[in-house]
């Protein structure tokens, strides 16, 4: 384990940021944190975690795809795709990490989305232990551990250091790259720590929340539930729990006319809204019931179904802390699985 | 602290719904942690009982909601409204937007809401609140039980509180109270006195947080169109992302033109915005230039008032004043 006096963290940013674009949580003027590229001058935000999640960066919210340029019967096909530069993100939380598992078994799966696989490939993930998680957190209902978070490289911040962990061959090599700047150290101040987060941990509200009702095969039993129904009656349908969401993947892929050519870019869709999934048919799912319902069915039932159980929540909280009118997955689970 | 109590809006929703008075009851569900509270339609003095709530944290404007909830109602649906969604009550009602004979509305004093983020901000880990004469007292998973002054955690737009007064109602719960000359303006003001360039830095900075959710289009009781330019495939300018900041400008500018002489400043918008950009003050920037140009003018003051943008009088203002005082402006 290596150690970093929190005195030093600035010297580790722009050492690491000497040869790659390193991205941390950084606060901003309403006082809420976004992930943001470091330079000098640049403060790390002590926020649990931020509004928008760090999906951001490998599954932007808009995105071009390839150009057309037409020239009379010609049309050209552009390839705009670039390889990805080399990237850090530094403190994200066990959630987090956990959503870019979730995200890569669809954009990494067959057919492989080359966008999205370029900056996958080309970052390495600093994730750090929570110490002081909210009351909408949940994230052990998914079975995450928040004390020791996943990605190459685990941290963990105590009052007065900051402590490394390599998981992964590229994290090895980002703790060679900041070797002179840390020292060895045992992991008896982690170890402190980890217990009295363990403590608070089972101290939260929704600790007790299960997924027993929830996964893979459940589709029928849930599927008339009145839930849908008694729920979904004041949802606005507006986009921001998908928007926050860090496993939220839908998108919609759209043609801009540029006068002489077509941009094709991607954009995030929300399936809250009238238009998702409309065809040449019409739209299938009318009402903001179904709308409702089939966003809690995604990350409960049908994406467990194909990822060999693997829920597409990982309880980071945000959609409970967002949500204009305060209806979650949360509650839709208290709903559908009965106070325990 | 609200002076009306749970007990009596839910004594109040059992009597209307036992008699027969409605045959619904849109009122405040409760949540997990206190605060996170759930506009719902109750149906039944059981859940009435069991999950009705009404605290600091009912902020939700419900009127919005009577433009879908009487479209296929059988019989009449009861409403809760604080004074300012009285406003929005007369003003959807000055645009049809729902048949008034479907609703019985229960007005009520408010003391003003509280605001879920400047409470957030000032206490980690919420579990619950107890709701005390003298202040919010805050059990918290780090700090024991955190004394909140009421004060302290109320919502921007109850401290510039422009009426206590109900304008509408079938019955009134509480005291009556009366339009307030609020400093609602006043950051307006300090907007103006800015330079063009100060203002545009200002809002670039604001609305370069937008994510283009709608959460504020969608809670605003003045956007009631059947199908929003933004959403409708047809139109030419549908987008659900924000293709730069710029196209997030336009967005919200277009918006606030939509709802000028409509909006009644009930500050929904910046409500639910997640990413806390305070869009009412584009609204209100609109309000202050209607009050100054035309006269006094307030959205939902009455049912039927014809707003100044939609009106003509002969001292209307001409547009080459607009123009001049635009060059001022500037």
């Amino acid at each position: 384990m290596r150690k970093l006096s929190l005195e030093n963290i600035n010297k580790l940013f722009a050492a690491v940021a000497e040869d790659k674009t390193l991205y941390l949580p950084v606060d901003q003027s309403d006082g809420s944190a976004k992930y943001s590229k470091w330079a000098e001058g640049t403060v790390w935000s002590n926020a649990l975690n931020t509004v928008r999640s760090p999906k951001d960066l490998f599954f932007p919210q808009t995105e071009d795809l390839m150009e057309f340029k037409t020239e009379g019967k010609n049309i050209e096909v552009i390839d705009i795709r670039k390889e990805s530069e080399d990237f850090v993100i530094f403190g994200v939380r066990a959630c987090d990490v956990k959503s870019f598992e979730v995200l890569d078994r669809v954009f990494l799966s067959e057919p492989v989305d080359s966008y999205y696989a370029s900056r996958r490939e080309h970052a390495v993930i600093v994730s750090l232990a929570c110490s002081r998680p909210s009351e909408t957190c949940f994230c052990t209902t998914f079975g995450i551990d928040a004390i020791n978070p996943e990605g190459d490289v685990s941290a963990w911040k105590t009052a007065t250091d900051i402590y490394f962990k390599a998981n992964t061959e590229k994290g090895e090599e980002f703790l060679a790259s900041i070797e002179a700047l840390t020292e060895e150290s045992d992991d008896t101040a982690v170890n402190e720590q980890k217990a009295k987060t363990a403590d608070i941990m089972k101290k939260l509200p929704l600790a007790d929340l299960t997924t027993d009702s929830f996964g893979g095969g459940k589709t029928e039993e849930l599927w008339n539930n009145p839930v849908w129904d008694e729920f979904s009656q004041t949802c606005l349908g507006c986009g921001t729990c998908t928007f926050v969401c860090p496993t939220c993947q839908c998108y919609d892929i759209k043609d801009f006319d540029t006068g002489n050519g077509v941009i094709r870019y991607r954009c995030w869709d929300s399936c809250m809204y009238s238009e998702f999934t409309r065809m040449a048919h019409g739209n299938n799912r009318l009402t903001q019931k179904e709308r409702f319902r089939q966003r809690f069915m995604h990350k409960l039932v049908y994406y467990p179904e194909n990822n060999g159980g693997l829920f597409s929540c990982v309880g980071c909280g945000r959609c409970l802390s967002k949500c204009p009118i305060s209806m979650n997955i949360a509650k839709v689970m208290r709903k559908i699985g009965g106070d325990k | 602290m609200q002076k009306i109590t749970r007990d009596q809006l839910i004594t109040k929703a059992v009597e209307l719904l036992s008699n027969g008075t409605v045959s619904a009851v849109l009122g405040w569900q409760k949540g997990e942690f206190d605060y996170d509270i759930t506009p719902a339609v109750f149906t039944t003095e059981e859940e009435i009982k069991n999950n009705f709530v009404y605290n600091d944290f009912c902020g939700a404007n419900f009127s919005k909601y009577l433009v879908a909830k009487t479209k296929k109602l059988e019989g009449k649906i009861l409403v809760f409204l604080k004074p300012c969604d009285t406003y929005s009550f007369n003003q959807l009602l000055t645009e049809h937007r729902f048949d008034r004979e479907k609703v019985y509305a229960v007005a009520i004093g408010c003391e003003g809401m509280a605001d879920v983020v400047k409470l957030k901000n000032k206490v980690d880990g919420i579990i619950s609140i107890d709701y005390k004469d003298d202040a919010m007292y805050v059990d918290t998973l780090y700090d024991g039980t955190v004394k909140v002054d009421y004060a302290d955690v109320l919502a921007e737009r109850c401290i510039n509180c422009k009426s206590k007064k109900c304008v509408a109602y079938d019955e009134l719960m509480g005291e009556d109270g009366e339009v307030i000359d609020s400093a609602r303006f006043d950051e307006v003001a300090r907007l103006e006195a800015m330079t063009p360039d100060e203002r545009f830095a200002f809002w670039q900075n604001e609305l370069s947080r937008c994510i283009r959710c709608n959460a504020c289009r969608d809670a605003c009781p003045a956007c009631t169109c059947e199908k929003c330019v933004f959403d409708n495939p047809n139109s030419g300018v549908e987008n659900k992302a924000p293709a730069n900041s710029f196209e997030e400008q336009m967005f919200h500018i277009i918006r606030a033109y939509h709802v000028a002489g409509r909006c009644t400043d009930c500050g929904e918008c910046s409500r639910v915005c997640p990413q806390n950009i305070p869009l009412h003050l584009l609204n209100r920037k609109f309000i202050k230039d209607i009050n100054e140009c035309y006269g006094e003018y307030q959205a939902g003051a009455e049912v039927g008032s014809r707003a100044p943008l939609v009106d003509y009088t002969e001292g209307d203002l001409e547009p080459g004043e607009v123009f001049e005082r635009g060059d001022n402006n500037a």
